[in-house]
């Protein structure tokens, strides 16, 4: 029984005519991807302490937290909190405070706070406490900003040179419009924006990138092997060809995220979900976005190259 | 592509091997003493522990090095007899700027702060450049290079103050390390309220000795006469003295700072001893000062200023004022450990208590066994004999992955457990590409070796293209990321290389191995 395969994720030989669907799924995206952009500003993300600065710290509770203890004691300790929320048990409590005006100030804020819960509510046990400054965290944002914009710019020039151009800006057109969608997701959820929300979007970067190379790979296969196929149904033929591929290898990292959402913890678990949305955005969008895209601009182009490879490295040995 | 000779197929089996060697030593608690012991660090958010990171205040250190100008230039002007109307640094220049009363002296005056300047060895640069106006203005501007490198120098001195004021404390296995042009992280394993620490490294400590300039009285409306200044009384209130801006004696001087009690009154104290220039200057001044007021002042705050009873020539003296046996014993260890060239401030804070750490581990554990289990079945399933041939090279993976790690000391961090499993899942995908590869070349009529060689060949390109662009990502991740996203990159891009290796090697041998074992008519794809 474990030699042969027991099922097939999608049955052989599938002509599923993807590309009729280009339009529409150009439109539903686009769409989405407007929406995000207004969710982005209105009302905007939710920003985690790394790129917004101030001070959280996570406590443990002797018990159920008793929250009105814990706001009397904060208010007592005049630290501008921002908000006591339960994390995941009901003994676990996350407190936030404002960025405050100086490094100095934040340091003072944190150690009220450690008096006055010592004093206010015995019995807590402080778990974490995460202080960023206003200078810190404004240089976190934007180096996280960096990562994400050159990264982008590698895997163009890197597509560009592995593909032809066409590839490359609708590899890079796709993960634009994944990426952005992977943003409204935030908004909406009102998941934390934070570091590791950086990290969780480059690796759909990498990872919807490898989703878009599997079908471009074979479209420029089929190029070769059909001279005189339209492009159309082509690329249709090549998605079809690779539909076992393409929802085989989301599956397996959807399948590797899942336990991270359900039992990884508060302080992970944003990540997960957030990755869990990326793959299946960036699955979808490798057969409705970038294979129209390169419809679309490939029409002549595309095949003109096909006939006389330029790029004969490429070209002969995929 | 499915040939492998008794040399390659023994190298393949030996990184295994060494992989399977460096990973093991993660699962087991305590070393064994025959297996090379190199485990993963675990990183603080996972061990609880303290990140802090300090800020050097340049600011501090061009206006100190301005201030120590300032005296150069009075001390030399006054030796020949030149005098100024006024004299002023001007920190946002970089600048001192000095009026003569007579211009006609000019030339003098050049000549005397012309000896101040110093010229670096290494390419003869002055440090500051001297320039005067006819109606006797007189500017002393610091080089640009010259104070960078005084600011670099003053970042190395306070990781080296730093280092000697934790080791002080106490605490096992503290790292302390510089970050970029000004920072300087420090990473405290176990230390989950760094309150303490934070109270010894705010701290610039610069003590000094001062004669107390006994001719005014500080009130709070007047203004101290040039050359005292009104310091504040530690612990009293508004209190102030007047001090002269004179420093008899540095704590620099110092060899040695102990708490201890006093004999006579049982209060606590701290003992210090001089070196020899602070002992023999100590010793002038106190023979030349009997019955006279000298003030201990610590970073601009008397702490005391008895009145000297006899000359003290010992090079020995004892410092009391209101303390406890905790703050006796910081001040002794900030004592010893020395000044810090300028303030730190912390700029950022990460502290995880223990229980949360073990907490994350539980959770990052059970999620890395599930995702495991989970991919393994589904490669079981949809793939059957060649699903649980990659299923092998997975777990080769996973240790291999560890046991890189431990071979390179990387941290494993929560996102980088997080990233062990998206590895996980990613290897895989290798693995898929690689059998359906071999399924279509077979349905085009391909025997059995051929759809093997052509399989493996044609997914290579691919493989390599998604593994490509996904380790570019994570290599910006590692450069522009910090803390424990460093270690999420770090996790994924290991991942990346070992899955290029079990994955197109390990599998490929098994396969092959396979081939040969069995002789299929048809492959079971």
């Amino acid at each position: 029984m474990f030699i042969k395969p027991r099922f097939r994720l999608v049955r052989e030989n599938t002509t599923i005519k993807f590309m009729r669907g280009r339009i529409a799924g150009l439109v539903v995206s686009a769409i989405l991807s407007t929406a995000s952009v207004v969710l982005f500003f209105y009302p905007g993300l939710n920003l985690g302490i790394d790129f917004s600065g101030g001070v959280v710290m996570q406590v443990r509770t002797d018990g159920p937290a008793d929250f009105a203890k814990i706001h009397a004691a904060l208010a007592a300790a005049h630290v501008g909190e921002q908000g006591v929320q339960r994390f995941g048990d009901p003994s676990e409590v996350l407190i936030r405070l404002g960025a405050q005006p100086t490094e100095a100030a934040t340091q003072k804020a944190v150690a009220a706070v450690r008096d006055a819960l010592d004093q206010g509510v015995p019995g807590t046990k402080i778990q974490r406490v995460d202080a960023v400054g206003a200078s810190v965290s404004a240089e976190l944002f934007r180096n996280g900003l960096l990562a994400l914009g050159i990264s982008l710019v590698m895997i163009l020039i890197y597509i560009w040179f592995r593909f032809e151009w066409q590839f490359a800006v609708g590899a890079v057109v796709t993960l634009v419009l994944d990426i952005t969608k992977a943003i409204g997701f935030l908004a909406l959820t009102r998941i934390e924006f934070d570091l590791v929300m950086v990290a969780a979007i480059l690796t759909i970067l990498g990872y919807s990138t490898n989703d878009k190379v599997v079908v471009y790979d074979r479209v420029r296969e089929n190029l070769r092997k059909y001279k005189s196929m339209p492009l159309r149904d082509l690329i249709d033929l090549s998605i079809n060809e690779t539909l076992n591929r393409t929802l085989g290898t989301s599956m397996t990292v959807f399948l590797a995220s899942l336990p991270l959402a359900l039992f990884g913890g508060e302080s992970i678990s944003g990540f997960a979900w957030v990755m869990l949305f990326g793959i299946v955005v960036g699955t979808s969008s490798s057969i409705f976005i970038a294979a129209p895209i390169l419809l679309f601009l490939g029409e002549h182009r595309l095949r003109r190259d096909a006939a006389a490879p330029v790029k004969t490295q490429a070209a002969l040995e995929p | 592509m499915m040939y492998f000779s008794r040399m390659k197929t023994t190298a393949i089996l030996a990184v295994c091997l060494l992989g399977l060697l460096l990973g093991v030593p993660n699962l087991f608690p305590a070393p064994v003493s025959w297996l090379p012991w190199h485990t993963v660090h675990l990183g603080l958010d996972l061990k609880g522990g303290s990140y802090l990171l300090l800020e050097v205040d340049m600011k501090a250190v061009t206006k100190e090095r301005l201030a120590s100008l300032e005296d150069s230039i009075r001390q030399a002007l006054r030796e020949k007899q030149v005098f100024y109307q006024s004299l002023d640094s001007q920190p946002d220049q970089n600048r001192v700027v000095l009026r003569l009363r007579d211009a006609a002296k000019t030339d003098i005056a050049m000549a005397a702060l012309k000896a101040l300047i110093s010229f670096d060895p290494n390419n003869g640069q002055p440090d500051m450049a001297l320039e005067a106006t006819p109606d006797g203005a007189i500017t002393m501007t610091l080089s640009a290079p010259a104070l960078a490198q005084r600011a670099a120098g003053a970042v190395d001195q306070s990781i080296e103050i730093v280092r000697r004021r934790i080791d002080q404390t106490g605490v096992v296995d503290p790292q302390i390390t510089r970050q970029g042009q000004n920072r300087i992280v420090v990473q405290l394993p176990g230390i989950s309220d760094p309150d303490r620490i934070k109270q010894l490294i705010g701290k610039t400590a610069h003590m000094t000795f001062r004669l107390v300039d006994e001719t005014v009285v500080p009130t709070a409306s007047s203004v101290a006469p040039p050359g005292t200044d009104y310091l504040p009384m530690l612990d009293r209130g508004g209190e102030k003295v007047a001090v002269r801006k004179r420093i008899d004696v540095d704590g620099a001087d110092l060899t040695d700072a102990r708490a201890g009690t006093s004999p006579e009154t049982g209060e606590w104290v701290v003992n210090f001893t001089f070196n020899s220039v602070g002992a023999r200057r100590f010793a002038d001044i106190s023979r030349a000062n009997v019955n006279h007021r000298f003030a201990i002042v610590l970073d601009d705050k008397v702490i005391s200023a008895p009145v000297i009873r006899e000359a003290i020539t010992a090079g020995r003296g004892q410092i009391s004022g209101s303390f406890t046996a905790t703050s006796a014993n910081d001040l002794a260890v900030l004592l010893r450990a020395g000044a810090l060239p300028a303030p730190l401030t912390v700029v950022e804070e990460r502290s995880v208590g223990p229980e949360l750490g073990a907490d994350s581990i539980r959770a990052g554990a059970v999620s890395l066994i599930a995702g495991f289990l989970f991919v393994v079945a589904f490669m079981g399933i949809f793939y059957g004999l060649f699903g649980w041939f990659a299923n092998i090279a997975l777990l080769v993976n996973l240790f291999l992955m560890l046991g890189l790690m431990s071979l390179l000391e990387a941290t494993l961090t929560l996102p980088g457990m997080a990233g062990i499993l998206l590895t996980l899942g990613m290897a895989v995908d290798a693995n898929i590409l690689i059998n359906e590869r071999i399924r279509e070349e077979q349905k085009l009529g391909r025997p059995p070796l051929q759809a093997l060689e052509h399989g493996f060949k044609r997914a290579y390109s691919t493989i390599f293209d998604s593994n490509a662009t996904a380790f570019l990502a994570h290599v910006m991740l590692f450069v522009f990321g910090s803390g424990p996203v460093k270690g999420f990159a770090v996790t994924i891009t290991v991942g990346i290389a070992t899955t290029m290796f079990t994955a197109w090697m390990l599998t490929r041998l098994m396969v092959s191995r396979w081939y040969v074992a069995t002789r299929p008519k048809s492959l079971p794809v």
